[in-house]
């Protein structure tokens, strides 16, 4: 011992290290991340506008935005987009087809594990816009799907003209069911193998076992993944910007592509902000459930 | 002999619906890759009666499309690398020292990790503007910089905390300060951590369209997510085969390091081999 350098750690807690190591990452998280997020609460109050007159001057609307907001019938009809596109692609898509593809992989062959888990993955790890440049082609009028059905005699569909949201749902579940799937092998995996075999010693069925055992004993797994994935569906942008621009007409609209038509399309940023608030709040609440169920 | 009918059902059904749920999630893939090096590519699936390499080498040869996977990389390394040093940085004194903020610190982090990006979108957008950042490729870094840092710090403080501090202690005594610390023994220690964080911002950037889209405006800085929207509007209709060449080559970068990452989580996050003697 003897160096000037060698200070021990309870000294070097008490002056301010600590503030030069958190430093940079903080400065950078306040301007461009909570920065703008209290930019989104305040613009929503203005008429901010790209063009025109409100382009020159910035001025304080009040509640008008909020008020057009809940007069738009576009926005009901996003909303409610969002809720089918978030239940159906979230919710019952990615999170069932996830656990019932775990929970049908355990115990099976590795050889066909892996293949199948494979392709499953294929989808997670593909860029978002190749995703729907793939489902595009898939449901075309001259793609692969119209191939298929013509093969058993049956016409083509017009997929993405006649059910475009079923189209988007189906394309999210393709790119994101993986993750799901991952998370519920990890948590089968967990469930003891004794509780199980000794309900099939009681004589209990599969499904009694399925539901009254192996679910219950996940049930967090399942809430804090129900959580994320929601979460990560309500962002989803390009997918559905890049497969039917939210269209035909606003069938596919939602939230996030009626927030970017209003603020770059038709040049409304206050009024697309006031719409994010929208997107941002039901973010906000949605995290702190999250939050809540992962400390546990 | 019913119920042995039943049984052998049930040991053949979950192959059978597992082979068809694969079969969807392959058709889709399957077209992308055939489609690539077919010379009369359609939008349906099928057979080539050639295969050709065209696709790929007329995407490769572009000059733009060049300079968009370039512009994509750089867009992509440099977040990467900027994260996992100020994530290591910031993660230090939250992993070592008490501090007094730290849980609601980390909570906020938590819960920063989890808020969609796409709703801030909008005001950085004018945030951009004010700050003469729009249309700036550097700008654009800095934003994905700050929207993954929030998982950065998060996953480097755990990753921290599982590196035992006598090491350090060790080289604190021999001189060696907290800096050096970091660098020559807490790092090395973390490489697989490191690794992890850094392979998932950069497939994060690299597959994003959304705040590009947003942020950038000139097609020379276009990055390779939004030149293959661009050719996606422009000749998507007639060009599939070059279309399914550029989407194949701009995934490859994302199912590499996707396997990458799988050989460093495998490699466990063990590090008692670092304090035995």
């Amino acid at each position: 011992m003897g160096g000037i350098s060698v200070s021990s750690p309870q000294i070097r807690r008490r002056n301010l290290t600590w503030l030069y190591f958190l430093l940079p990452s903080i400065v950078i998280l306040l301007l461009f991340f909570i920065y703008p997020i209290l930019l989104t609460f305040f613009y929503s109050f203005t008429n901010l506008a790209l063009t025109g007159e409100a382009a020159k001057e910035l001025k304080f609307v009040g509640l008008d935005n909020y008020t057009r907001m809940f007069q738009d019938p576009t926005v009901r009809i996003s909303i409610w987009n969002t809720l089918v596109f978030l239940i159906g692609s979230a919710v019952i898509g990615q999170q069932v087809l996830g656990f019932l593809i775990a929970l049908l992989m355990k115990h099976k062959n590795k050889t066909f594990r892996r293949v199948i888990g494979t392709v499953v993955l294929a989808g997670w790890v593909t860029p978002e816009i190749v995703c729907a440049l793939c489902l595009y082609s898939f449901f075309g009028d001259e793609g692969t799907l119209n191939a298929i059905i013509s093969f058993f005699g049956i016409s083509p569909v017009t997929w993405l003209f006649t059910v475009p949201m079923l189209t988007v749902i189906l394309a999210n579940i393709w790119h994101g069911t993986a993750f799901s799937m991952l998370v519920f092998q990890a948590a089968l995996d967990d469930v003891p193998s004794e509780i199980e075999e000794a309900a099939v010693v009681d004589g209990a069925s599969r499904l009694q076992i399925l539901f009254r055992i192996t679910i219950p004993y996940i049930r967090e797994t399942i809430t804090t993944n129900a959580m994320l994935v929601t979460l990560q569906t309500l962002g989803v942008f390009g997918l559905i910007y890049a497969m039917t621009g939210g269209g035909p007409g606003t069938k596919t609209t939602t939230l996030p592509i009626f927030m970017y038509n209003q603020a770059f399309v038709n040049y409304q940023l206050g009024y697309g902000t006031a719409i994010s608030l929208l997107l941002l709040l039901l973010g906000i609440v949605l995290s702190l459930f999250y939050i809540r169920s992962s400390k546990k | 002999m019913n119920t042995k009918q039943r049984k052998l059902i049930y040991r053949i059904l979950p192959y059978v619906i597992l082979s068809l749920i694969g079969i969807c999630f392959l058709l889709p893939l399957l077209w992308v890759l055939v489609a690539s090096v077919d010379p009369n590519a359609m939008q349906s699936l099928k057979m080539p009666k050639q295969l050709t390499a065209g696709n790929y080498i007329d995407v490769l040869t572009s000059r733009e499309n060049q300079r968009a996977f370039a512009i994509g990389l750089l867009m992509s390394l440099g977040q990467a690398v900027i994260v996992v040093l100020l994530a290591l940085l910031a993660a230090y004194p939250l992993s070592r020292y008490q501090l007094k903020f730290k849980k609601p610190f980390m909570l906020t982090i938590l819960f920063m990790t989890s808020l969609p990006i796409t709703a801030v979108m909008v005001p950085v957008y004018q945030l951009f503007l004010t700050l003469k950042l729009y249309d700036n490729v550097a700008g654009v870094v800095l934003f994905y910089v700050a929207s993954s840092m929030p998982y950065g710090i998060w996953m480097i403080k755990n990753f921290m905390d599982s590196v035992p501090e006598d090491l350090e202690e060790a080289a604190w005594v021999d001189g060696a300060s907290v800096f050096t610390g970091i660098r020559k023994i807490v790092a090395p220690l973390m490489v697989p951590g490191i690794c992890t964080v850094a392979i998932f911002t950069f497939s994060g950037s690299w597959g994003n369209f959304f705040v590009p889209y947003i942020l950038l405006q000139s097609p020379e800085n276009f990055p390779a997510s939004l030149k293959l929207y661009q050719f996606f509007g422009q000749y998507g209709m007639v060009d599939y085969g070059r279309l399914a060449a550029f989407s194949v080559l701009y995934a490859i970068p994302s199912i590499v390091l996707y396997i990458l990452s799988q050989r460093f989580m495998s490699k466990g996050f063990s590090m008692q081999g670092g304090t035995k003697g």
